[in-house]
């Protein structure tokens, strides 16, 4: 092969399968254990990522320029179908390779996109978000954290928080206002914030899961130089549209960025119909029509999702159609917590010691029941996006429309 | 139901609205007495004609379907017929035809039968429902007992769509052997025909007592131990049911958007306040899955796939219960007017009860998904 001619796919394929097959472990598919700490997951993952940084696999549609092969998304898709069954890097997937990066190779200065994407592809180094604040949840573009110019540097200050796996980042992207006499989505400024610099503090959120995966950051006069600005000064929100744009995408299974398919192992909430075996119930049937109806609805949940993306690809619904999924997602995942809870009896309250079983498992899944409704956005806001932009209601009234951001009323 | 549809799909729905339309209003329903026929042979002939009993039926078999899907194209005609609440024996003579054509090739010859179903000469419908039980077809309340090459059927069925009208009932009946179908003539000696109470102002329901009656060996479907059959006919019926109810929901949701926007309260639209639009956004998330499931239901009974049942089941228990929760929301939504017999709302309630209570509840149907998950 050589600088001008591209591989065909098929031929891509075959190379990626033999290379795979010698380099590459066999993928675990065990839930993982119930421990707080995978810090040491996410150094597998650099390892591999480096692997295949090392093979020639990895970076598959990022340009060449910026370290990666330059083919096309056909060439991701075989690598992906050829990689289902080994170990990937998986963490890096989202956000760093198919929100973070895709955004810099989108809207990122040249330098940017040559050492931040070129490092990633390397293994070296992983991104994350600074996006939402402890003061405004939906109300992105109403946040507060500030990046004051100081000679040719800005000094940022403030605070962000669910922002997921900043523990093992390197680099944020870190959305701060940068003029307070502008309407609120004009005085935005995206930043590269190095997520070690001296002024960062961050700890680890720990929800009623058990789980740990976001982060809280405060950042205390950490000096920031003119090169960490993402795209242009007051045109954060531009860029954080990006960032949102391959969220959904990548959330959707439709990033091209992607390095093998999957998600990172999750202990997954426990099903209705094995409660009701580990329960001891199926002879009830009143608990055999409640593992029915959760069966149902989550088919229901899937067949919607396919037709709806069908329906988004050919123009038939505008894409604010995705919020319709979005709240059947969270009636379904609730239907099943409330009706695991339910089967489980009292066996969801106390157990054998050191082992809630499947049971105990439904108790502890419903502790976090509102995930998801709260998760990705809110239902109450998926409500709002259905109604006004789905079937044209009249739009809720919004003070902070038009006006500078400094005359914005804002709680405490 | 689809997203989608192809020219010839579009004619023949083109064709079905206006027929529908020539005879049959909402206003003529609200009118009929009771007792009042519902609908007349002569336009469900004319339907036929269209196809309406065509497109279950190979083209070998005097059927045919416009898009070589036949269900996909059967939803299609339900939606059509359902959205405006059409009188007249679809469900009933198509799943008869599923039946016979599932059976043909395997028991008596029934080609003349199928013919004249498909010509819309004569009206036939499925004898399924036991008298005081919820769908329980394994224990059909009818016995066959064999007598020299034929039958002798006793007992009792109700529930029997278009009883009166039909000329022939696909009756399933307990025998020796097992489950067995058998196609035996409305006006046979010992069958008795009473008519039933029904909800729905456009449907009527029989009760049909068999005492005595004696079939030859040409009137059994298929042959006995036949719950392929069976569920061919079960897995038909659900989907015209959806089907009809999906049409029936698109109505009835759009009408509600409409009055939410012309209905005026302290000065502003009703649509206006966040309280009811969210309720909107839930109902526009629910209609589309209810046409989502029915589209996999049909897709899945369409190509006869291995989980064809589990997907009519997922559809029929989603759709019957969630479109009564849409429909009475809209009955709120649209205040007072909402429950007078002057508005329309209740005549599309009523076919949506109907349809969720007939050929299994959502009960049933989540029942059964159970037993699919080996549970």
């Amino acid at each position: 092969m050589t600088e001008s001619t591209t591989e065909s796919v098929e031929d891509f394929r075959l190379r990626a399968r033999a290379w795979l097959a010698a380099n590459m472990e066999p993928r675990d598919v065990r839930p993982p254990a119930l421990v707080d700490d995978d810090v040491h997951e996410w150094l597998a993952a650099r390892e591999l990522q480096k692997r295949l940084y090392e093979g020639g696999f990895a970076g598959i549609c990022f340009p060449r320029a910026y370290g990666g092969l330059g083919l096309t998304p056909a060439h991701q898709e075989a690598f992906n179908d050829e990689s289902q069954d080994y170990e990937m890097p998986l963490h890096l997937n989202i956000p760093t390779f198919a929100i973070c990066a895709a955004t810099l190779l989108d809207v990122g200065s040249e330098e940017q996109k040559r050492d931040r994407i070129g490092a990633a592809i390397r293994g070296d180094e992983v991104l994350c978000q600074f996006l939402s604040e402890p003061g405004g949840g939906s109300d992105l573009a109403g946040l507060t954290t500030r990046a004051d110019r100081d000679g040719d540097h800005w000094i940022l200050n403030g605070a962000k928080t669910w922002s997921t796996s900043a523990y093992a980042a390197d680099w944020g992207l870190c959305l701060a206002r940068t003029d307070w006499d502008v309407p609120k989505h004009q005085g935005l400024t995206m930043f590269l914030v190095p997520a070690k610099a001296p002024g960062v503090t961050m700890n680890r959120i720990r929800m009623v899961s058990g789980s740990r995966e976001f982060c809280e950051e405060f950042f205390d006069d950490v000096v920031l130089p003119d090169s960490a600005v993402v795209g242009e000064v007051g045109g954060g929100w531009t860029v954080a549209s990006r960032q949102l744009f391959h969220e959904r995408n990548s959330l959707g299974g439709g990033s091209p960025y992607t390095s093998g398919r999957g998600r990172p192992r999750m202990l997954p909430k426990v099903a209705p119909v094995d409660v009701a075996r580990a329960a001891g119930l199926a002879g009830d049937p009143a608990v055999r029509e409640m593992v029915g109806e959760a069966l149902a609805l989550s088919a229901v949940q899937r067949q919607t999702a396919a037709r709806v993306v069908r329906a988004m690809e050919s123009g038939v619904l505008p894409l604010a159609a995705s919020s319709l999924l979005r709240l059947l997602a969270a009636e379904s995942a609730q239907l099943n917590d409330d009706l695991a809870l339910k089967i489980a009896g009292a066996g969801a309250a106390t157990g054998a010691w050191g082992d809630p079983g499947l049971q105990g498992r439904a108790g502890i899944g419903f502790l976090s029941r509102q995930s998801a409704s709260l998760g990705g956005g809110t239902t109450e806001i998926a409500r709002n996006i259905v109604s006004e932009r789905l079937l044209g209601m009249p739009r809720e009234p919004a003070p902070d429309r038009d006006i500078p951001f400094s005359q914005v009323r804002r709680g405490r | 139901m689809e997203l989608a549809l192809s020219p010839d799909q579009k004619l023949f729905q083109t064709a079905a609205r206006g027929l529908l339309r020539r005879e049959h209003s909402l206003e003529r329903l609200r009118g009929l007495k009771e007792g009042e026929p519902r609908w007349s042979l002569e336009w469900w002939r004319e339907g036929a004609e269209l196809g309406w009993a065509a497109a279950l039926v190979p083209e070998e078999l005097g059927g045919g379907s416009v898009s070589g899907e036949g269900v996909r194209d059967l939803g299609l005609l339900a939606e059509e017929l359902g959205g405006e609440l059409a009188p007249g024996p679809l469900l009933p003579v198509n799943v008869v035809l599923a039946g016979l054509v599932e059976a043909h090739g395997t028991g008596p010859d029934h080609a003349i039968e199928i013919e004249a179903l498909v010509t819309g000469e004569s009206v036939a419908s499925w004898a399924v429902h036991t008298p005081g039980r919820q769908w329980s077809p394994d224990e059909p309340g009818v016995t066959a007992t064999p007598d020299g090459d034929g039958h002798v059927l006793d007992g009792v069925k109700d529930r029997v769509e278009e009883a009166d009208r039909a000329d022939l009932l696909l009756v399933t009946a307990a025998t020796p052997e097992g489950l067995a179908q058998f196609l035996v003539p409305a006006g046979a000696a010992g069958v008795k025909v009473s008519p039933q109470w029904s909800l729905d102002l456009s449907r009527s329901f029989g009760e049909v007592g068999f005492d005595g009656v004696r079939v030859g060996a040409a009137a059994m479907v298929g042959a006995p131990g036949a719950g392929r059959v069976l569920e061919r006919q079960l897995q038909i019926a659900c989907v015209v049911q959806c089907a009809e109810v999906c049409a029936i929901l698109d109505q009835v949701f759009a009408r509600t958007l409409q009055w939410a926007g012309d209905r005026y309260s302290f000065g502003r639209p009703i649509a206006s306040y966040q309280a009811l639009k969210h309720r909107f956004a839930d109902m526009r998330t629910w209609v589309e899955a209810c046409h989502a499931t029915t589209q996999a239901a049909a897709a899945a009974v369409q190509a006869a796939a291995p989980d064809a049942a589990e997907a009519v089941s997922v559809a029929k228990s989603f759709v019957g219960e969630r479109s009564l929760v849409i429909l009475q929301d809209c009955v709120q939504l649209h205040g007072g007017i909402g429950v007078t017999w002057e508005h329309d709302l209740h005549l599309y309630l009523r076919r949506a009860i109907l349809n969720q209570a007939l050929y299994g509840t959502p009960r049933d149907h989540r029942l059964r998904l159970a037993d699919l998950a080996s549970l």
